[in-house]
């Protein structure tokens, strides 16, 4: 695996194709179900629906990290320091105090 | 979707939740089957009809039980569950209903049958109002489904009438 996570593209292609895939299966199990009068046979397509669409969205696979995330350079990133906590706050402190 | 965990929490869920959905919709699919069920009985003898010592009567009979219950099936059918039963009404009850055979149809094939037998459950009245009773074999079913929506109806055979006196 090119990442240990997928990128923002990446998570929204896996989420739409788990969704249509399931939907999908589920209207061919239901559909061929009726039309065969076996009740076995829709529970059997949806079954294998359902692995196939784990196989296929849940693990990172490679097609879900072509837009990777571009990260800041290091060198770039010294130029802008992270901001400080304020002077302000810890001089309000002292005079409670005394 | 960033992680795995997520992923497959995500669609175990909606999984689920479609194959709750599946199911209503089999379920309402049984609404679609319009049954045309039939079913005759005949009374062949009554073996005995004795005044027990509780003062009870009780009779014996043996009946011919044939039905075609084929159309009461569908794909979400898991078993059709039939009896019989004895309807009659006394002064002191309305309508008195005595179950006298049941049976389990597992599928289609079984569903169209008839069977020779003396009453599976004992026709017993309390009180002694059966001698010369007119009464109606009742056949009553379940469509039990696999899933939803179970389905009961019954077909009234009139026209039945006890001995008038003991034997």
């Amino acid at each position: 695996m090119a990442q240990y996570r997928m990128d923002w593209q990446g998570q929204k292609l896996a989420e739409q194709l788990m969704q249509i895939m399931l939907l999908a299966f589920a209207v061919i199990a239901f559909v061929s179900g009726y039309v065969m009068a076996s009740f076995k046979m829709m529970v059997l397509i949806y079954a294998v629906g359902v692995v196939l669409t784990t196989l296929l969205t849940v693990p990172n696979w490679p097609f879900y990290n072509r837009h990777a995330l571009i990260w800041l350079d290091p060198s770039e990133a010294e130029k802008h320091p992270k901001p400080q906590p304020s002077a302000n706050v810890t001089q309000k402190k002292k005079p409670v105090k005394k | 979707m960033h992680s795995l965990g997520y992923r497959a929490n995500a669609l175990l869920t909606f999984a689920v939740t479609i194959l709750a959905l599946m199911c209503g919709m089999a379920s309402l699919s049984d609404n679609f089957n319009s049954p045309s069920p039939s079913a005759q009985v005949q009374v062949l003898n009554i073996n005995w009809f004795q005044k027990q010592p509780n003062s009870n009567d009780e009779v014996s009979m043996t009946l011919n039980i044939s039905a075609d219950l084929q159309s009461l099936f569908t794909w979400n059918t898991k078993q059709v569950f039939v009896f019989l039963a004895a309807e009659y009404e006394t002064p002191k009850h309305s309508l008195i209903q005595i179950s006298l055979w049941d049976g389990i149809i597992p599928s289609k094939e079984h569903a169209k049958f008839w069977i020779h037998t003396s009453n599976k459950y004992r026709f017993i009245d309390q009180g002694s109002n059966l001698r010369g009773k007119e009464y109606n074999l009742t056949m009553h079913w379940h469509v039990m489904p696999k899933t939803g929506k179970m389905f009961a109806d019954k077909i009234v055979m009139q026209g039945y009438r006890l001995p008038e006196e003991y034997r």
